[in-house]
């Protein structure tokens, strides 16, 4: 103990943090992050989580595994009975089939899973291609694996989808592995099923692993189309990464899980088990409640943000602000080129002059300057009120 | 799941909330007001939507409600349809069910007083051709209707910001 206090105290000529975690960027508007929490009567589209409270079922569920007293850890992998659940919603939602002893893992939200996911496959030097803008643990998850992340940026021309040419001019011999999100936080981009053979074929062509965070799958306003694991040649090289935060509006309970093949899973949880040992167990009941009897009430959220889409997408377009219709997730992306600031000007003048908070694009990579995200899962009186705010600021600077 | 019907979304819409706006319903739905207009027309003459009604938290302060349980003698023909209709033109019945069970009809009967719904299912419910017997249970607290609950669960706040 004295030791290390005298440590604390002397300087060391050696540095205390990893080089490579001391060069990972904090989130690059965490000032902006204070200035919205500084301020009273804010109207935020900047919130990434449902504004809907869990199904009741899900929380009773939850409860009664209290009074129950399953108050213990469950197997690594996560309680069976859930894993049967998921491989069963699975195989009902996709065709995929996935034994639930040895290709299913339970972790602690999505990014859990990623980044086990990304540890368990990731060599010094490897390089990882993610689309970008993106969510913001994607490339520190790489980072922090000593792997190289490799950005590969999408366009709104292309609705922000991914485009094959793109992945080939930044795919070298040293690729292991491309990362996926559609529906897309922040873009609300989504791919169709040609647009996944396309990717597919060309992981196949490259010999590449494949992650594919579709934790927004549910919140699909396209026809369902396959996950890109069930097409030919892909479920052995691809993990599926789902969980009920966003489709169930159960963000507090840190739930998700991936799928996929064998080997895979199996390396994944060897670090689940020594980092995490198992994802909670309360959380756990009321998954199980959530996939077995909440189908209802996830459709009802998802056609709820469905009509909040066609509105805030038809009030920024109508304000000469471009946004493409989102094929899913809950977040619009419109382009504020026209009103020549940049996102974070934009973001911080429309906060400071009329008390709306938006997401600068620029947070969610270099390719996101010039856009902002606005998210849906907001009520709708406060999306109208957003709206109008908004057309104020714009009428104010001339630019409407 | 099977896909709703643009008709059964604007009925979800207006159950929710009947003073929802043409505009916001055809904003919605990605129709123009004129189409959501003509729409909600339609339903009227329909008549799949019979009117719109205010839901209020507990007006039993100023009105005594109670749910009344009727035995009726069905007749030959009409069954137990004569009966209830003739029931339901008095004012004081705001709604009414046939159900399954020892009782025939569910009735809700309002009044200003206990002793004016005493004195209605005394003198003219019970005495109506077809009654058999009653049974009435004052209501003393709503907490839940149509779907909405009126004591409101406490709202946590959200993160003003999440990626």
């Amino acid at each position: 103990m004295s030791v290390s206090r005298s440590r604390c105290k002397t300087p060391s000529p050696r540095p205390r943090v990893a080089p490579h975690i001391a060069v990972l960027p904090k989130s690059g508007i965490r000032d902006f992050f204070e200035l919205v929490n500084t301020m009273e009567g804010v109207i935020s589209l900047g919130i990434g989580e449902p504004d809907f409270v869990a199904p009741w079922k899900i929380r009773e569920a939850t409860i009664y595994s209290l009074q129950r007293g399953f108050t213990h850890y469950t197997s690594n992998l996560g309680d069976l009975k859930l894993r049967k659940a998921i491989c069963r919603y699975f195989q009902n939602r996709f065709g995929g089939i996935y034994s639930p002893e040895t290709e299913c893992i339970v972790t602690v939200g999505v990014s859990e899973g990623l980044d086990i996911a990304i540890r368990a496959v990731t060599s010094p030097g490897d390089e990882v291609l993610y689309h970008e803008p993106c969510y913001v643990s994607y490339a520190p998850a790489v980072s922090m694996s000593h792997g190289v992340p490799v950005p590969v940026l999408t366009k709104a021309e292309n609705d922000f989808v991914v485009q094959v040419e793109d992945l080939e001019k930044a795919v070298t011999p040293k690729t292991k592995l491309l990362l996926l999100n559609y529906p897309n936080n922040p873009t609300g981009a989504g791919m169709t099923l040609e647009d996944k053979k396309k990717i597919a074929d060309f992981a196949i062509r490259h010999d590449l692993l494949v992650f594919s965070d579709e934790i927004y799958d549910e919140l699909s306003y396209i026809p369902r189309s396959p996950s890109i694991a069930t097409l030919p040649g892909m479920r052995e090289r691809t993990v599926v990464f789902n969980g009920f935060s966003k489709a169930y509006a159960m963000t507090g309970f840190r739930i998700a899980y991936a799928v996929g093949p064998h080997d895979l899973v199996d390396a994944m949880m060897k670090i689940h088990q020594y980092s995490m040992l198992c994802a909670p167990g309360l959380s756990q009941f009321g998954a199980i409640e959530a996939l077995n009897s909440c189908d209802e009430e996830r459709e009802a959220m998802r056609e709820e943000y469905e009509q909040r889409r066609n509105v805030i997408v038809k009030g920024f377009n109508s304000m000469g602000l471009h946004c493409f219709l989102p094929r899913g997730a809950f977040y619009v992306f419109p382009c504020i080129q026209s009103t020549g600031m940049s996102s974070m000007e934009f973001a911080t003048q429309l906060l400071q002059e009329e008390k709306v908070a938006v997401i600068p694009g620029s947070a969610f990579g270099a390719s996101g300057e010039g856009f902002v995200r606005c998210s849906y899962a907001t009520a709708m009186e406060e999306i109208q009120e957003a709206l109008v705010r908004l057309r104020r600021f714009l009428k104010k600077k001339g630019l409407h | 799941m099977a896909q709703k019907t643009q008709q059964e979304r604007i009925l979800a819409l207006l159950k929710r909330n009947a003073r929802i706006s043409t505009q916001e319903i055809a904003d919605r739905l990605n129709l123009t007001p004129a189409k959501a207009e003509a729409a909600i027309k339609k339903l009227e003459e329909e008549g799949i939507v019979r009117g719109y009604t205010a839901l209020i938290a507990n007006d039993t302060e100023t009105i005594t409600r109670a749910i009344i349980e009727v035995q009726i003698q069905p007749e030959r023909d009409t069954g137990f349809d004569k009966v209830a209709q003739q029931i339901c033109k008095f004012d004081e019945v705001v709604s009414a069910y046939l159900i399954s069970g020892r009782y025939d009809l569910h009735l809700e009967v309002v009044g200003k007083s206990l002793q004016e719904v005493a004195h209605f299912v005394a003198s003219k419910l019970s005495t109506q051709p077809g009654v058999k017997s009653c049974s009435t249970l004052f209501l003393l607290k709503k907490y839940k209707e149509s779907g909405i609950e009126l004591e409101k669960e406490e709202k946590y706040e959200r993160l003003k910001i999440s990626l």
